[in-house]
């Protein structure tokens, strides 16, 4: 563990300048167009945004899966130029492989880096400790409930010590209790490892509790439309949720995100007469209940 | 920070709760709970049971009684005929011989096809230039049925054994290798780029990911592989073999032992079933996170 929290000021995240476009038979889709972000060492930033407006997009550039079009990426000076250990990755998917056992897959980063079995057993085995799945790590994946999965998936991509986090809506597929427990696994393991991490996220309250600062994108051509500050107090509780501070944030964020959102889905939507619609509905019309 | 039960539970968990001792269940509970469990199989086990009794009942009525109709079972030998040239075989070594060198060319022919196909498969899978130089090849030589190749065989090599084991070769290398590119080419994206950011490289990930994440469709390859192996060795057997199961069924025929024909069939279904069942084991075995 010790390893671990050596670096405790590295993990400087800066995006400049930056655009990616993806080239498709109709010509080139510009994605993300003119933005800057940067996450400094140790800080939870989260990205949200309409659907489709390019935080993947952004996130696997940071990760180094894809070339920016314009613009730098750098960890730490550092420019990113493909995947690597220092920088991990957490996916929606879970994205755990299936042929290894939960002990195996944290086990991954540290085979990689050619870690004697042991050795790395043992770190394994103290990692899925700190998460509760001690008792799992035999188990394979697909035996486990979605909430595990991702336990698992955050686990092994710390496992390596990596400088940064980078979590792309990894809470999206989960029910809404096991994500309460999730979000506060993942502040947990943050602040233990002192690690910057980058969350992605359509949840607009789930950003706004883990994060020290939020980027909020605009619809596609995505760019930074806005960037909020969080100075709620830590640790943070689940009852803060109900604090005005946190509803004040929350309102700013959503009437943010709804108007990109209506951008997103071609603007005439903002003006959808419901006087046009003359659906009976139990004697009402579906004006009225709405 | 709080002491929350993650981030503090520390080398020294608290014992865990143990549960209180129990009295063993009795053997009836036990045989009870283990009937409910397996219901399931034994019902399938003791219809599959029935349906063969019943099977074997229908060709002795059919053989018995020489029916005509359509089909003409007057030469066709009863299963008490065929019980009986089967408890004499047995102990006949040029019967066992047969058998053996079927299942010897069955061997060398599908291990060879294992060998060359899987790899291949793998390495077109993953290289996009090996894949555009062979596939072509492979799909103008694939629509081609082993048993066409006989004549050319037998050009080819200079031994008959060899152009038999070369027929069986053929019949299984096509689909071993269709089935591993088709799984190659069904490789979750998302789990390379997830052992791509864990900091593995092109040969780990090869080994790490692409292989196991396509075994199981290099099994399906190897099974219907099997399948195709025997197919072609029976047939390559009968038209230009000296020994060997499928030449022993034919010889039958022209000898006019009825009953061997019907032994040689029923031996070549017990060993195709035997050598499938053989590669459905050792999937399960390499592959332990798909069983059960
Ligand atoms: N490979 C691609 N080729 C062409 N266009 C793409 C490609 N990948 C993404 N896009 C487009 O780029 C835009 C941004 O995609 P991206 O996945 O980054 O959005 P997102 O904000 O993560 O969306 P979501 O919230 O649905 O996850 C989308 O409009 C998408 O249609
Ligand atoms: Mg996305």
């Amino acid at each position: 563990m010790s390893e671990m929290l050596a670096n405790p000021s590295k993990g400087h995240i800066e995006v400049r300048n930056f655009s990616l476009s993806y080239d498709s038979i109709e010509g080139p889709v510009q994605a993300v167009t003119d933005t800057q972000i940067h996450v400094k060492p140790g800080e939870f930033v989260s990205i949200v945004g309409p659907s489709g407006c390019g935080k993947s997009t952004l996130l696997n550039a940071v990760a180094g899966f894809l070339k920016p079009t314009t613009g730098i990426v750098t960890v730490d000076g550092e420019r990113v130029n493909g995947p690597s250990a220092e920088r991990g990755m957490v996916f929606q998917q879970y994205s755990l492989f299936p042929w290894k056992t939960v002990r195996e897959n944290v086990e991954f980063g540290l085979k990689m880096r050619g870690m004697p079995r042991s050795q790395r057993e043992r770190a394994a085995r103290t990692l899925l400790g700190l998460a509760g799945l001690e008792a799992f790590e035999k188990h394979y994946p697909d035996k486990l409930s979605g909430g595990m999965k991702q336990r698992v998936g955050i686990v092994r991509a710390l496992a390596t010590g990596p400088k940064v986090l980078l979590l792309d809506e990894p809470f999206g597929a989960l029910d809404a209790q096991t994500r309460v427990i999730m979000q506060q696994i993942l502040t947990n393991m943050w602040q233990r490892l002192k690690i910057s991490v980058l969350f992605v996220t359509h949840d607009i309250d789930e950003a706004i509790f883990l994060s020290d600062r939020v980027y909020c994108m605009t619809a596609r051509p995505g760019s930074i439309k806005a960037e909020i500050p969080i100075p709620l107090e830590r640790p943070r509780q689940q009852s803060m949720m109900m604090s005005s501070e946190f509803l004040a944030l929350r309102r700013g964020l959503m009437s943010l995100i709804r108007e990109e959102s209506l951008k997103a889905m071609g603007g005439e939507i903002t003006d959808m007469g419901m006087q046009g619609l003359n659906i009976e509905l139990h004697g009402h019309s579906l004006a009225d209940v709405i | 920070m709080p002491a929350t039960a993650v981030a503090e539970a520390g080398p020294a968990p608290a014992a865990p709760p143990k549960t209180p001792p129990k009295t063993p269940p009795s053997f009836g509970t036990l045989a009870l709970r283990w009937y409910r469990l397996n219901q399931g199989r034994l019902r399938a086990t003791a219809i599959g049971i029935a349906s063969l009794i019943a099977f074997l009942l229908v060709w002795h009525l059919l053989t018995t009684y020489r029916v005509v109709f359509f089909v003409r079972f007057t030469n066709v030998p009863s299963p008490l005929a065929v019980y009986a040239s089967f408890t004499k075989a047995i102990h006949d070594p040029k019967f066992l011989m047969h058998i053996l060198l079927s299942c010897r060319r069955i061997f060398i022919g599908f291990s060879l096809a294992a060998i060359v196909g899987v790899p291949l498969g793998l390495i077109m899978g993953r290289f996009k230039l090996v894949h555009e130089i062979i596939f072509p090849v492979a799909e103008v030589l694939r629509p081609i049925p082993a048993i066409a190749w006989v004549p050319m065989a037998i050009m080819l090599w200079p031994t008959n054994e060899q152009s038999i084991v070369f027929i069986t070769f053929l019949g299984s290398f096509f689909p071993i290798l269709v089935n591993t590119l088709h799984g190659m080419s069904l490789v979750d994206p998302v789990l390379v780029r997830a052992a791509q950011c864990l900091g593995a490289r092109e040969r780990s990930i090869f080994r790490e990911v692409y292989f196991p994440a396509s075994l199981p469709h290099i099994f399906t390859g190897l099974t219907v592989g099997m399948g195709v192996a025997w197919v072609s060795l029976i047939a390559a057997e009968m038209i230009s073999g000296q020994y060997g199961i499928g030449y022993f069924t034919w010889e039958a025929y022209s000898l006019v032992q009825y009953a061997d024909i019907a032994l040689g069939m029923i031996a070549i279904g017990v060993l195709g079933l035997g050598s499938s069942l053989l590669i459905r084991g050792a999937g399960q075995l390499v592959m332990p996170w798909r069983s059960t």
